[in-house]
């Protein structure tokens, strides 16, 4: 039998999956339901707070979930069922969760994947003023959704 | 059902203190929470005695989860101590390589309340 290695996956389905993935934890995990962007949120940045995870094995990539810093308050806030005024350094520690299980959830969508892909440990960025060179090569999906009104924006950055 | 006293093993303290409250709202009544940032701790904690359940993620630094649930059956007073996975490496070889070094059941990020309920209680009713 060839190798799954070596075969090149169909990686048209995977959009859909990953707004699936996003969602369900948004759902689950921060009783939250995102809701598709706008025409005004479209031309808007997501912020400064970057959480990023990486995949390695038969999918190797980086996972990244960006948005605003009030975004990731809000975030944390829910998650842990507190006054948003309440959330401290809690808020690295929540939004890496995010993103780790957006990266999980989507990775668990793929047959045949789980049990070949590694997650990082997730890294948190902020501020605004940078850009992120993935040394990817076969393709970047994003999707863009609306937390409580603001973008955020979930992008997977494959490597072959 | 008694109160029980719950180890809660993530290297994340914002999911340690998810997983306290879903346990609360899946109706399980708590005595004593215990919070480890990885299986190294979890081991001094169940050292201590007196764990009835241990949730445990997967994926930490400097011991993972498979490797405390190794190192525990080899401590007296963690025998018999139920241990649930709740991870998000939910593919079938973790499942399989954590029951068979002794988990009694698996919950995959992200999970609701209902969930914890539902493979918990019939680790504590002794059922699963």
């Amino acid at each position: 039998m060839k190798p799954a290695t070596q075969t090149a996956p169909d990686k048209s389905h995977w959009p859909p999956l990953l707004e699936q993935a996003v969602h369900e934890v948004f759902k689950i995990m921060l009783s939250c339901e995102l809701q598709p962007p706008d025409g005004s949120s479209e031309d808007h940045q997501p912020g400064d707070f970057t959480s990023m995870v990486g995949l390695a094995g038969d999918l190797c990539g980086v996972l990244t979930l960006r948005c605003s810093m009030a975004s990731a308050m809000l975030m944390t806030s829910k998650m842990l069922g507190t006054d948003p005024g309440t959330v401290d350094e809690q808020v690295w520690d929540a939004v890496g969760e995010v993103a780790n299980m957006v990266a999980g959830n989507f990775k668990n969508k793929l047959p045949g994947l789980g049990d070949r892909c590694m997650l990082s440990v997730p890294t948190v960025i902020t501020g605004g003023d940078y850009n992120c060179h993935a040394l990817a090569d076969a393709g970047r999906i994003e999707v863009m959704q609306l937390f409580e009104g603001s973008p955020i924006v979930v992008a997977l950055e494959i490597h072959t | 059902m008694k109160k029980i006293c719950a180890l809660i093993v993530d290297d994340s303290s914002v999911m340690r203190k998810i997983v306290e409250r879903s346990l609360r709202q899946a109706g399980i009544e708590l005595s004593e929470v215990r919070e480890a940032g990885n299986g190294a701790e979890a081991l001094s904690a169940v050292n201590q005695g007196g764990v009835d359940l241990v949730l445990c993620d997967i994926n930490m630094p400097v011991m993972d989860g498979i490797e405390f649930l190794k190192q525990m059956q080899t401590v007296e007073l963690a025998k018999g101590v139920p241990v649930v996975m709740i991870t998000t490496e939910g593919n079938e070889a973790h499942v399989v390589q954590a029951l068979s070094v002794g988990a009694r059941g698996y919950i995959r990020k992200p999970f609701t309340s209902d969930q914890v309920k539902q493979h918990v209680i019939p680790v504590l009713e002794g059922k699963s």
